[in-house]
């Protein structure tokens, strides 16, 4: 199994020099004009030209490719073409609150999404299968963007329960030193114990917090569901019931031990999913965190940091993967 | 003999198919979501024709009707410019539609190919091919996607390749796994014994026999690829206006919906609808197929 598990990490590296590989060479073969960029949108030719050479577009591709690997494995992610800073120092301010939306969306997947799941394989093709599984393609099916507009249209608009978007509340933040721990807002305020601002913290979180879970809630039900039903056709379930076990037993002992690695798997995945997912929510909510940085990135076709979320993204899905690999490899069936 | 083998063949096949049948009728919810797809690809077919999109919808603005809730003159209420919202949401599901099998298309074509040359070849070839399918299946979905996108610069036709070009490492598996076993049965070891050239062998044998677990995924694949295709105008790098693309209609809404709560409804429920219909569709489809799940 250790042969397996190095095997796995060298892959992952692999697919990480490939994604940057692939990154590198799409900037540079499809159409976009970097240095334009660089100076701005009334520049002299005489300046391109100067940008050309700061950003060392003139050397052959091959060098560049050079320089930039070399960069990279300094931990230099580049300088982002719209603000001028560092992608990286630009990254560790938006990383957190989007770490935070993704936690509160995995949580929700595991305490909502297995429970459905198993329910629905339990009582297959009964009224409670079809109305979990009608949630569960339905979940995966809503286009998030909209889900987002649709809850702050009942819940700002309508019933002016929660806030249309933001971390915190403008006012609250000049009358309270907001903390500045992990940068996740929710924990920072309930660690340092500041209830007004922790509560205020949660109300802004509510929303796109629940447009976010709802895609792995859906995808890890059906995954269950599916790997569920797959394992209660084997025979040692048969074997099991005919000894007169409990079916609760079966199913929670024998029956979903046996899927936890479908469902890590699709855990992992799901986190990848949510990632993505927050480029788009993230803008509707005004959250400042990766996905947002990301959308105006893309608008300004800003490569470096485009590269850098994507770097950022691509490695800890393939880590999430490596993961969930490794879960399985535990599985005596799989091992060998 | 040839004759009674195939008409055998016939048989059993027909009886397979009876069989599929049968169990999709039973199937309730897959049945229903047969009709939705049915439907849905009727009103793509028709619509344009009843509806030309140039001269009604996408420059028909009237200043004077912007932003009317719903009414029986205009059943999803009209947009910014006066448009009426529920003819450009039936217009959408052409646009949809098409582009969803167009993507999907795409990456079957280019994901094909790679997975029997990979599957059929074996050694090196095989653990080439194999990794670079696994480095784009290392990025998260949808961002290769909205990168290719942003690059290619926005359009719709560009999103649509955008979209094959990271979606087809999902066919490349699939056939790979299915060309590595063909190559060990008795027809292909015939034909490579009578010298038939490997080109040939890849293109007659193997993969005409991976192509119907491959039109299984693509049919699970579509809603998915709808709803790519909706998240990558809704960032203004697909579709553009004045194309009643139901992405990018919800994202115009965005400036207005607070105040005009229809129009990003029903582009959205459009969205949400097809999407859920195809999924609902690929699921069952899976479910019957599949002879693990079907044995309970």
């Amino acid at each position: 199994m250790k042969k397996y598990i190095f095997k796995r990490i060298l892959l992952g590296l692999l697919v990480l020099a490939g994604v940057v590989t692939i990154t590198f060479f799409l900037t540079r073969v499809l159409p976009s004009n970097p240095a334009a960029q660089w100076v701005g949108p009334r520049a002299t030719p005489e300046q391109i030209a100067a940008a050309i050479k700061t950003l060392g577009l003139d050397k052959p591709l091959i060098v560049q490719y050079k320089t930039y690997v070399l960069n990279l494995l300094k931990g230099d992610l580049g300088v982002s073409l719209r603000s001028k800073q560092p992608v990286l120092t630009e990254l560790k301010t938006y990383v957190p609150p989007t770490l935070e939306l993704v936690l509160i969306s995995t949580v929700f997947a595991v305490i909502i999404g297995i429970p459905l799941g198993l329910y629905s394989a339990k009582k297959k093709d009964k009224l409670l299968d079809h109305f979990c599984r009608f949630f569960s393609v339905g979940a995966v099916s809503l286009p998030t963007f909209w889900v987002a507009l649709f809850l702050q249209l009942i819940f700002y608009r309508w019933l002016q329960l929660l806030p249309l978007g933001g971390q915190l509340d403008a006012k609250l933040k000049l009358m309270y030193e907001v903390p500045k721990i992990t940068g996740m807002l929710t924990f920072d305020t309930l660690i340092t114990g500041n209830m007004t601002l922790f509560v205020d913290a949660l109300k802004h979180i509510i929303l796109p917090g629940i447009t976010i879970s709802l895609y792995p809630i859906g995808l890890v039900a059906r995954m269950t569901r599916s790997a569920l039903l797959e394992i209660l056709g084997e025979d040692y379930i048969k074997a099991a019931k005919s000894y007169g076990l409990k079916d609760n037993l079966i199913l929670w002992k024998y029956a979903l031990k046996n899927s936890l690695g479908t469902t890590a798997t699709v855990l992992a995945l799901s986190v990848g999913y949510t990632l993505v997912d927050t480029f788009l929510v993230e803008a509707i909510f005004n959250w400042p965190g990766v996905g947002n940085y990301i959308s105006t990135a893309v608008m300004s076709m800003d490569y470096p940091a485009i590269i850098g979320v994507t770097l950022l993204s691509a490695s800890s899905y393939v880590i999430l993967n490596l993961i969930a690999d490794i879960i399985i490899a535990v599985d005596p069936r799989v091992r060998t | 003999m040839n004759t009674y083998n195939s008409w055998k063949k016939i048989k059993s096949k027909y009886a397979q198919l009876r069989l599929n049948i049968y169990l999709l009728k039973k199937n309730t919810l897959t049945k229903w979501a047969l009709y939705g797809v049915v439907l849905l690809t009727l009103i793509a077919l028709i619509v344009p024709i009843i509806l030309p999109e140039d001269v009604h919808v996408t420059q028909d603005a009237n200043p004077r009707d912007k932003l009317l809730p719903p009414s029986s003159d205009h059943l999803f209420g009209t947009d910014e410019l006066g448009r009426d919202i529920f003819k450009r949401v039936l217009l959408g599901t052409n646009i949809s539609l098409r582009t969803a099998v167009l993507a999907v298309g795409a990456a079957i074509l280019i994901g094909v190919p790679i997975g029997a040359v990979a599957g059929y070849y074996g050694g090196f070839t095989d653990e080439l091919l194999m990794r670079l399918t696994d480095i784009f299946l290392g990025f998260p979905p949808l961002l290769l996607a909205i990168v290719i996108a942003a690059f290619l610069g926005p359009d719709l036709n560009n999103a649509t390749l955008a979209i094959a070009l990271s979606w087809w490492p999902w066919y490349t598996r699939i056939v790979r796994g299915q060309a590595v076993s063909l190559t060990e049965r008795p027809f292909v070891k015939a034909a490579q014994a009578m010298g038939t050239p490997s080109a040939r062998i890849i293109l007659k044998h193997i993969i005409p026999n991976c192509i119907a677990p491959v039109i299984v995924q693509a049919s699970m694949d579509i809603g998915g690829v709808i709803l790519t295709i909706a998240a990558i105008s809704f960032l203004g790098l697909g579709a553009q206006p004045p194309t009643p693309e139901w992405g990018l209609m919800v994202s115009t809404s965005r400036n207005y919906f607070l105040n005009a709560w229809w129009y990003s409804i029903f582009p959205g429920l459009a969205i949400f609808f097809t999407v859920l219909i195809f999924n609902l569709l690929g699921d069952g489809l899976r479910e019957i197929l599949d002879p693990k799940t079907r044995k309970n």
